[in-house]
């Protein structure tokens, strides 16, 4: 019955039969109005708006290659590495497929992290926007899973021992650690049992996730209305005739322009990348790797790729030494709270916890910590839309005090990121050290500078 | 049924009854899909043990096996590197090998049956990175005052000629002893230490 009370559509010329016919058995008209022509996103969009869609892009590409690269991959410990040396040399353009592969794993990256860093900016991930923000979270673990399972195809020293290091953290955790390990193996070393599941999580498990996650990501976005660099609700402001807000403007034809540019830029980046440094001095592709796999002998150096260095260089921060400091900062933390929280039971739990927390710390091994740090560093980030307590959004109505922890973050993330690709030194583990402190400083004490900054007004429409 | 009043306890407990058994039933079935992911048979078989000959090592050197996937390193020390041994029981995190990283017969001051031949799972203990052998004493970038040992690449880790680690380094603990057993003077099986046959 629905059928026949849907108007005809009118608008697409030759094709308005086709499309009548489909719209009356298929919400097509109202979809494309929802999520595209009737969307309505600020005007004030710029230039760090590009990145979400340019990561489904390369989303897209990775997908793409990714399945004729499996129309030529063994995922046999015996003829993995010799399939993607075929597939180098052999295939006809299986050079081009797979290093468009390898350079949008870390493409995906750079654009994923600048997409979180205009979240950070703009306090995108504010109420109401949490639910946003945590989707986008656990595709970005999805992703990190999705690279790592990826990275150990080629069956290269890197993959070996990368993957080795990998699933032994696991192997860290108490009680069930290396029951889980070996279940994540398969075998009691890294070998084709292995490689056969990582391939079968790469190829389709991990995707199908991420598929469903980048849905809900959007689904959510779309339900609540995109943030902008003002950090101003356009909703609250609509016209009164047409009901849409006044500073709103229909995603399609608008951003979808705005977006093609965008697109043309990063191809063009992308393509020089490709064309002419694909390995990116070894930090895309790493020069180990095109070695075969060794069980038998682990490579003089071994990091990473470069989009999880941060986090490897808070793994090999957490010696003996390092707990006292951490113990400090716990204490401190501590005692900031009783001194400035007024509510009872969280100043208890704050002292209970602080307590079992510290005495975990010295008697619990600290590889276990390391393990732990690193975990923490990555999951942190979900509590970010509770941690800030600013009264506006955007940093540009923020005051000094949030700019600064902001610029003192960032540099932090990229000396960690440094300090992650080269080998281990004293100077480089106590600089590591005492930025993996600052790193969770900036979550921690985010509600209190967070609160104490001198903020701006927000204006009430958007600027510019 | 329309003019009866529903039974709101009754549609409650229903759903939840549902629901609990439609759980029950998708858990089992997780089951098998999560216990196929373990060690298959093939994969458990493959841990026989290995024989060495042990005739051919020189005082000094080192070789490598696989036993289990694993590097097993057989290193024959000289006098001096037994005493780098003795000397090194301030530097190290488990002087005594009092955490059960060996076999009974192997927690002794030189972690071996026999003094002169170290055998031992050339896996670090932080990681699972394979060290490296560093038995010339001398200045080294991660020690000033490095008298020989083994130096994990990946993160950093010391161990000494014992397999013993360093203290205040990443690995936990020194590194494994296997189990093994001298078939003859020049024989070795690693893997196998029962008494008889």
């Amino acid at each position: 019955m629905a059928a026949t009370q849907k108007q005809p559509v009118t608008s697409a010329g030759p094709f308005n039969g086709v499309l009548t016919w489909v719209d009356q058995r298929f919400p097509l008209i109202q979809l494309w109005k929802d999520h595209l022509s009737e969307y309505y996103a600020p005007k004030n969009f710029n230039f760090w708006y590009y990145f979400g869609g340019l990561a489904m892009v390369v989303m897209v590409l990775q997908i793409v290659t990714g399945i004729f690269l499996t129309m030529h991959y063994k995922p046999d410990a015996a003829s993995a590495f010799a399939s993607v040396e075929y597939i180098m040399r052999d295939v006809s353009g299986g050079w081009l497929i797979r290093y468009m592969h390898s350079t949008g794993a870390s493409a995906f990256f750079v654009v994923v992290y600048l997409h979180m860093y205009r979240a950070l900016m703009y306090g995108s991930y504010r109420q109401p926007r949490e639910l946003i923000w945590i989707f986008g979270m656990v595709i970005y673990l999805c992703l990190m899973a999705e690279a790592f399972f990826g990275y150990l195809l080629p069956w290269g020293q890197m993959s070996f021992w990368g993957a080795q290091v990998i699933i032994n953290l696991f192997d860290a955790l108490p009680l069930i650690g290396p029951d889980l390990s070996l279940w994540i193996r398969g075998d009691y070393v890294v070998s084709d049992a292995t490689l056969n599941r990582f391939f079968a999580f790469h190829v389709i498990a991990i995707p199908l996730v991420l598929l469903g996650l980048v849905a809900a990501h959007i689904m959510a976005l779309h339900e609540v209305g995109s943030n902008n660099p003002d950090g101003v609700e356009i909703k609250a402001l609509k016209d009164p005739q047409t009901g849409h807000p006044v500073d709103g403007i229909p995603f399609h034809p608008y951003y979808t322009v705005k977006d093609t540019l965008g697109v043309v830029v990063f191809a063009i980046v992308f393509s020089t990348i490709l064309f002419f440094m694909p390995e990116f001095g070894g930090y895309f592709l790493e020069y180990n790797n095109f070695i075969p796999a060794d069980p038998l002998k682990t490579p003089s150096h071994i990091a990473p790729v470069w989009y999880f260095t941060p986090y490897y260089s808070i793994l090999r921060a957490a010696t003996e030494d390092f707990m006292w400091a951490l113990a400090a900062g716990v204490v401190a933390f501590v005692a900031l709270i009783i001194l400035t929280v007024k509510n009872k039971t969280l100043k208890m739990g704050a002292v209970a916890g602080g307590a079992v927390v510290l005495v975990a710390f010295f008697t619990i091994e600290a590889k276990v910590w390391g393990v732990v740090l690193m975990g923490a560093a990555t999951l942190i980030f979900f509590l970010l839309p509770w941690l800030d307590q600013s009264p506006v959004k955007s940093i540009r109505y923020k005051g000094g005090l949030f700019k600064s922890a902001l610029a003192i973050f960032t540099i932090d993330f990229i000396v960690l990121g440094y300090f992650g690709t080269q080998p281990v030194t004293t100077a480089g583990t106590l600089i590591s050290q005492i930025f993996t402190l600052i790193y969770f400083a900036f979550f921690a004490l985010m509600p209190w500078y967070s609160k104490m900054d001198k903020t701006r007004p927000v204006p009430q429409r958007v600027t510019q | 049924m329309a003019d009866k009043e529903m039974d709101q306890g009754k549609r409650r407990f229903l759903v939840a009854a549902t629901s609990v058994a439609g759980g029950v039933a998708a858990g089992a079935v997780a089951v098998p899909l999560v216990t196929s992911m373990l060690p298959s048979e093939r994969a458990k078989a493959a841990g026989a043990p290995v024989e060495v000959d042990i005739s051919k090592l020189a005082p000094g050197e080192q070789m490598t096996v696989e036993w289990r996937g694993k590097p097993v390193w057989i290193v024959r020390r000289t006098q001096e590197m037994l005493e780098t041994v003795k000397n090194a029981d301030d530097k190290v995190a488990d002087p005594g090998s009092k955490k059960p990283m060996q076999p009974a017969y192997a927690k002794n001051e030189f972690r071996s049956l026999k003094p002169d031949y170290l055998v031992v799972v050339g896996i670090c203990t932080h990681l699972g990175c394979s060290p490296v052998g560093k038995f010339k004493a001398g200045p080294e970038a991660f020690d000033a005052n490095w008298q020989g040992g083994f130096y994990c690449p990946c993160h950093g880790s010391l161990f000494d000629l014992a397999g013993r680690v360093f203290k205040n380094k990443p690995a936990p603990d020194n590194l494994v002893i296997p189990p093994y057993k001298y078939l003859s003077d020049t024989r070795l099986l690693i893997g196998d230490d029962s008494k008889g046959a």
